[in-house]
């Protein structure tokens, strides 16, 4: 079993941060970003101090260091999600990776008579491309209906998908509710209908085992740093002919095999075609150390953690007669809460003038709003290496959580 | 100058949190100059009003989506520069700024929103305190602007 003490040591931030407001420091962010271990540091100082090079074209050793290194990285992400090396392209992240499909996929084959399907709860990350798509293309954009929870259901996609749906486009764990949804249903259904489902794993990959052969999902996008790895980093898995017919977002340096001024341009085959000019060659460093960080610890581990550590927070939290919880049955990490009659920015303001960091606001995911009937809400988000300090330090804040204007006085 | 004590500070944040006289919509909005206020970092989602007649404000209001601090600030934002000139107000706008940032200001002109004086302590809200200010400032020099050309 996991031991969160001991793994707290592996990691700068909470040696450096024993307190904020002169309170104990209690991070409960982590579905912003997550702290790196000392070794994804040293992963990415390496390239910096020891192995500085261009990737890709250089006829020294060194330059052939760093080339093998960026190999040996995606070697490790593609195992990382049951991948095969060719099938992952580096990004600077969610966001990039989802731009990515939207243009060079979307944006390419969709018509005006074709329709995307989404849900309400999605970050704005996976709707806002979608809507460039439609202003290009004229092309439809509709939402899978979700159940009373707020859970996305295959039954549910069964009942909207029809012959005009070219793409799905949903998270795996949504960033609000934190549902973990049936992608392996969901794309069967998508693949009956001669439809192509991309899976927003931001808030999925870094927290559960993930493997995209028996998930069965045509993309699959997500970020290092959610995941222990450096900020600018990410991943875009595609099933080979897809990345094949897809079209490269940038075109530039790194990404060619030859070119004339006539115009005539030969790119290279994916993943490198998507990959033109330097890379973030320290991030893709730290990126590889994060995956054998996690991988070391284990991520069944990781999810059985913190769904424990889930069960051990709502159990706390139901007990108080002045929270409102929005996702008690949820499986992952993230708690989506309010205090009675008190604004979630006030709130969080509250937690943080206790030592807790946690976020206010919408989360991007704005429509969801309409459905969840509150302006905001404040999210607790955890990873495995939170502890049981961490949820009393919050439940014990959260019982005189009306008391917003003591932070000010 | 008004001297609170640090419980009638907490009060009066919240009566003009539950009770904002001036939270509302003109009726006849062609009167009015107005800014929408949102922010990327939070919640708030505010449009303010700002009547002026003859280089004076005769009214100013505020409406939308906003949190304790930023509804506070903005009602007392009102209630201070409502009948100032464009260049009275402008001066009460410096002075808060100046202490929401913890530099020198006059005290006498703030009256009531001197209760935020420790916005500081929670740094991420000065923008909380700001909004509204921010919002009359680029509505008043905005509009001298338009009046140059």
């Amino acid at each position: 079993m996991l031991d969160p003490i001991k793994i707290r040591e592996d990691f700068p931030m909470f040696k450096n941060n024993k307190e904020m407001q002169g309170k104990r420091f209690c991070y409960l962010d982590n579905a912003a970003t997550s702290f790196k271990p000392q070794s994804v540091i040293d992963a990415c100082n390496l390239y910096y101090e020891n192995e500085t090079a261009n990737a890709h074209r250089g006829d020294y050793d060194l330059a052939y260091k760093v080339d093998v290194k960026v190999d040996e990285v995606r070697e490790k992400v593609a195992k990382f999600i049951g991948a095969k090396k060719e099938e992952i392209v580096f990004t600077s992240g969610a966001s990039m990776s989802l731009n990515l499909i939207a243009y060079g996929y979307g944006f390419k084959f969709l018509k005006e008579e074709d329709e995307i399907l989404l849900t309400e709860a999605e970050h704005a990350s996976n709707v806002l491309p979608w809507f460039k798509v439609r202003e290009l293309t004229k092309c439809k954009i509709n939402y899978i209906p979700l159940d009373e929870e707020g859970r996305l259901t295959p039954e549910n996609l069964k009942k909207v998908i029809n012959k005009h749906t070219k793409i799905v486009s949903v998270a795996q764990v949504t960033n609000v509710l934190g549902y973990v949804i049936d992608i392996k249903a969901i794309a069967k259904i998508c693949h009956e209908n001669g439809t192509i489902l991309v899976v927003d794993g931001a808030q999925s990959v870094p927290h559960m085992k993930t493997n995209v052969k028996d998930l069965d999902c045509d993309f699959i996008i997500f970020s290092g740093h959610k995941m222990c790895g450096p900020t600018g980093t990410g991943v875009l898995y595609g099933k080979y002919d897809l990345l094949c017919k897809m079209d490269a977002l940038m075109t530039g340096g790194g990404d060619n095999a030859r070119f004339d001024m006539c115009g005539n341009v030969a790119l290279l085959e994916p993943p490198l075609k998507f990959e033109a000019g330097t890379q973030n060659l320290a991030g893709i460093y730290g990126l590889g150390a994060a995956v054998d960080y996690l991988t070391k610890i284990g991520m069944d581990n990781i999810e059985q953690y913190e769904h424990e550590l889930r069960e051990y927070a709502i159990s706390k939290l139901e007990k108080l007669d002045n929270v409102i919880l929005y996702n008690k049955d949820a499986e992952t990490g993230i708690i989506t809460l309010n205090v009675k009659d008190v604004f979630p920015q006030d709130e969080a303001t509250y937690l943080n003038s206790k030592g807790i960091c946690v976020r206010s606001g919408q989360h991007c995911a704005k429509m969801l709003v309409d459905f969840l009937k509150t302006v905001g809400t404040v999210r607790v988000s955890l990873y495995f290496y939170n502890t049981k300090d961490d949820i009393d330090q919050l439940v014990e804040a959260l019982k005189t959580g009306g008391n917003i204007l003591d932070a000010f006085f | 100058m008004p001297s609170f004590s640090p419980e009638m500070m907490r009060e009066i944040i919240m009566d003009h949190y539950n009770d904002p006289l001036h939270k509302k919509t003109p009726q006849n909005p062609s009167e009015y100059m107005s800014i929408r206020m949102d922010s990327t970092s939070c919640i708030d989602d505010i449009t303010i009003y700002l009547k002026v007649v003859d280089n004076k404000i005769v009214d100013c209001m505020f409406n939308g989506v906003a949190c304790t601090i930023s509804t506070a600030s903005t009602d007392i934002m009102c209630d201070l520069v409502i009948d100032k000139t464009l260049d009275e107000a402008l001066y009460i706008f410096k002075q808060y700024t100046n202490m929401i940032y913890e530099k020198p200001f006059d005290e006498k002109v703030l009256d009531e929103a001197l209760v935020f004086i420790n916005t500081s302590k929670q740094a991420a809200r000065i923008k909380c305190a700001t909004i509204g200010w921010n919002g009359l400032e680029k509505i008043i020099k905005d509009d001298c602007h338009h009046e140059e050309k």
